[in-house]
């Protein structure tokens, strides 16, 4: 053992140590007033700081907290005591903004919330605000939109793999999942103009349809993905310094982990095969042949394998989202909530007051509330939305799974190393736009 | 260690969950734990509704954790999963508030949303739920934080999202105007004026012996256990 060789070393060189080889430590001295006086030790001895804890503060400025996040840290020698974190950082009010806006207005609000996932939450918002208008999208959109939730996965798990490697020391494997994901961030700029921010979904349909020739570039991808993963698992899943600093870090059961409300990667994880797309199917994702990664000790190795897996998966629904996408209309046909044609708005009075009373007025839902929750990269995400007949929700909630998830870090981090915290903290896969929203 | 799977207490042969087709406004079949709910604790559940597909049961607010224990714990619910916790307020000013908490049960793969009403002009108290699910921990300093509903028992509430120092109410409530109660020009110089050490709380601030450096009104604050912001 390390441990052993390394006191064995200090005895050859330290004159001031014990028979038994351990350190004499010279109590502190204090003086009247309390303050703690400077010792005049000898060579090699020191002070000894027992039962004295100290306070850390990491960030909220800190490039390893992944956004703003603060962590106020009581450390006893290297080990953390307790941990109190602090967000809010980020907090903009998106869900008082958008009880002043209508239903198509808060679309862009939801991108940039957890904006690694942009897509997928416009695909979310747009499920729970058709639930509250009562339409049924049509089967081609409701493939696409089963391509831009998955696909969204697959980038958010990406920038996960590439950042959390980063946090634990191995550089490498950044460069090659951010070039992937440069690749998606490509396919989503010539399907609807735009990289991060997408707002693709509007209630009852689409922004835009593929254009030609976009469901080759989707293959494409999907045949250099897996060989990025390989790369990614061959270089990580047996790396000796990878499985030291991951294994047996942040451990939760599956009783801890459902009392601290986890979801996604991190729930699974912890072996709770409970995922959204097969428990409370949307989207038709019963139809899909794909299966759940679980894992079995919760702990930080035990998320990347899952989210491994997860990308995998999302790649397998993807082959089958291409190999049936319909053609048909991508909008409901229902002149309440869908714009009329451009030519036609430019040229019959009836669509361009039809198109007015749209934009300015809104499509107004009936009075009601709904909760329809999706799988996100993160977890259980959901809109909650209460209408009172008009054309603004009276509440918009958002169920942010980064922010229940972050807040079981306490239970995760108590017990472990002060470098551990960077590791179990990236494992949680946080963004702080979701989280302080 | 097993795989908790959801719906294990639904047996082999249950079908499997499918997408919901055709979902009616109102009415459809209520989650079982409706009817079960109401026989059992009469006294608190006021009644029940389907909206959209989704069962919603309304309680009495100070019953909330008793109901809320006994659907954890009953082997025939199993409501293992606290969802959200969250509230609503109407634009109509007499209409009362809302706490809203939504339920899973992986076992029996079921949904379930308890609301409760909320008289704005009495105290805004309810039960916490921490003693139930740790999760109600976070969820509920954001709706105190947002809403001003304080949590009877809750082991540490305080603001979450907004500052400790925030002085200008709970966002969310329907008076609160969208760009704050205070001028630009007043947000910015109270931010400026701001001690940075009140970024630590009393607990924080116990650890690192540094109580005696801060100023004396912050000191007296603390003390009385008030927290910046409160009435």
């Amino acid at each position: 053992m390390a441990t052993t060789r390394r006191t064995v070393e200090v005895a050859l060189s330290t004159p001031t140590l014990g028979p038994n080889g351990e350190l004499q430590r010279a109590p502190l001295a204090v003086g009247p007033k309390g303050e703690i006086l400077a010792p005049d030790l000898p060579l090699g001895q020191e002070p000894d700081l027992g039962g004295e804890h100290m306070l850390i503060n990491i960030g909220p400025q800190h490039p390893a907290t992944h956004g703003v996040l603060r962590l106020v840290l009581e450390l006893d020698g290297e080990t953390v005591v307790r941990c109190i974190p602090h967000v809010g950082y980020l907090h903009c009010g998106f869900e008082k903004i958008g009880e002043y806006r209508q239903y198509n207005q808060i679309i862009p609000w939801t991108d940039r919330e957890d904006y690694l996932n942009s897509m997928g939450n416009n695909v979310a918002f747009a499920l729970g605000a058709e639930r509250l208008f009562g339409v049924e999208i049509t089967p081609r959109c409701t493939v696409l939109r089963v391509i831009a939730m998955e696909l969204s996965r697959i980038i958010s798990h990406l920038v996960w793999l590439g950042t959390t490697a980063i946090d634990i020391g191995a550089f490498t494997p950044f460069l090659w999942t951010f070039q992937e994901r440069e690749t998606v961030y490509n396919l989503w700029e010539s399907w609807v103009g735009a990289r991060l921010t997408t707002s693709a979904t509007r209630v009852g349909g689409m922004a835009a349809d593929l254009p030609d020739g976009w469901t080759d570039g989707l293959r494409a991808f999907l045949r250099s993905l897996p060989k990025t993963l390989d790369e990614a698992d061959r270089m990580l899943t047996r790396n000796g310094i990878w499985v030291g600093r991951t294994i047996g870090l942040g451990a939760m059961n599956p009783a801890e982990a459902l009392d601290a409300g986890l979801s996604g990667p991190l729930l699974r994880a912890s072996g709770v095969a409970y995922d959204v797309r097969k428990d409370v199917p949307y989207l038709d994702y019963e139809t899909y042949d794909f299966d759940v990664a679980v894992g079995t000790k919760g702990d930080v190795y035990d998320r990347y394998l899952v989210r491994m897996e997860e990308m995998r998966q999302s790649v397998r629904i993807l082959e089958q989202a291409l190999a049936r996408l319909p053609d048909g209309p991508v909008n409901v046909d229902d002149p309440r909530l869908i714009l009329p044609a451009k030519h036609k708005a430019t040229t019959e009075m009836e669509s361009m007051i039809h198109h007015f009373k749209l934009v300015m007025e809104g499509p107004r839902p009936p009075v009601g509330e709904v909760y329809v929750p999706v799988e996100s990269p993160k977890g259980e995400k959901g809109y909650y939305m209460v209408s009172d007949g008009t054309s603004k929700p009276v509440r918009w909630r958002i169920r942010p799974p980064a922010f229940v998830n972050l807040s079981a870090i306490p239970r995760m981090v108590e017990g472990h190393l002060l470098s551990d915290v960077i590791a179990i903290n990236a494992s949680i896969d946080i963004v702080m736009g979701e989280i302080d929203r | 260690m097993s795989v908790v799977l959801p719906g294990a207490a639904l047996g082999p042969d249950a079908p499997l969950p499918v997408t919901p087709r055709a979902i009616p406004h109102r009415g459809g079949a209520p989650n079982p734990s409706a009817a079960t709910l109401a026989a059992r604790f009469p006294q608190a559940v006021v009644r029940h509704e389907v909206i959209w597909g989704d069962t919603v049961v309304w309680i009495r607010a100070e019953s909330a954790r008793e109901v809320v224990r006994w659907l954890r714990d009953d082997a025939g619910e199993r409501y293992d999963y606290l969802v959200d916790i969250t509230a609503v307020e109407h634009r109509d000013a007499l209409r009362p508030l809302e706490m809203v908490w939504q339920l899973r049960s992986l076992p029996y793969r079921r949904f379930l949303r308890l609301k409760a009403e909320l008289d704005p002009a009495g105290p805004l108290v309810v039960p916490s739920l921490v003693p139930c699910y740790g999760s109600a921990d976070w969820l509920e300093r954001e709706v105190f934080d947002m809403f001003g509903i304080r949590f009877e028992g809750h082991p540490d509430l305080r603001r979450i999202l907004m500052w400790e120092g925030y002085a200008e109410g709970h966002p969310l409530r329907k008076d609160f105007p969208l760009r704050g109660r205070l001028s630009r020009a007043e947000q910015l110089s109270r931010a400026l004026a701001a001690n940075p050490e009140a970024r630590y709380s009393m607990e924080e601030l116990t650890v690192a012996d540094a109580f005696h450096e801060l100023p004396e009104e912050m000191k007296r604050r603390l003390l009385a256990e008030r927290r910046a912001g409160e009435a």
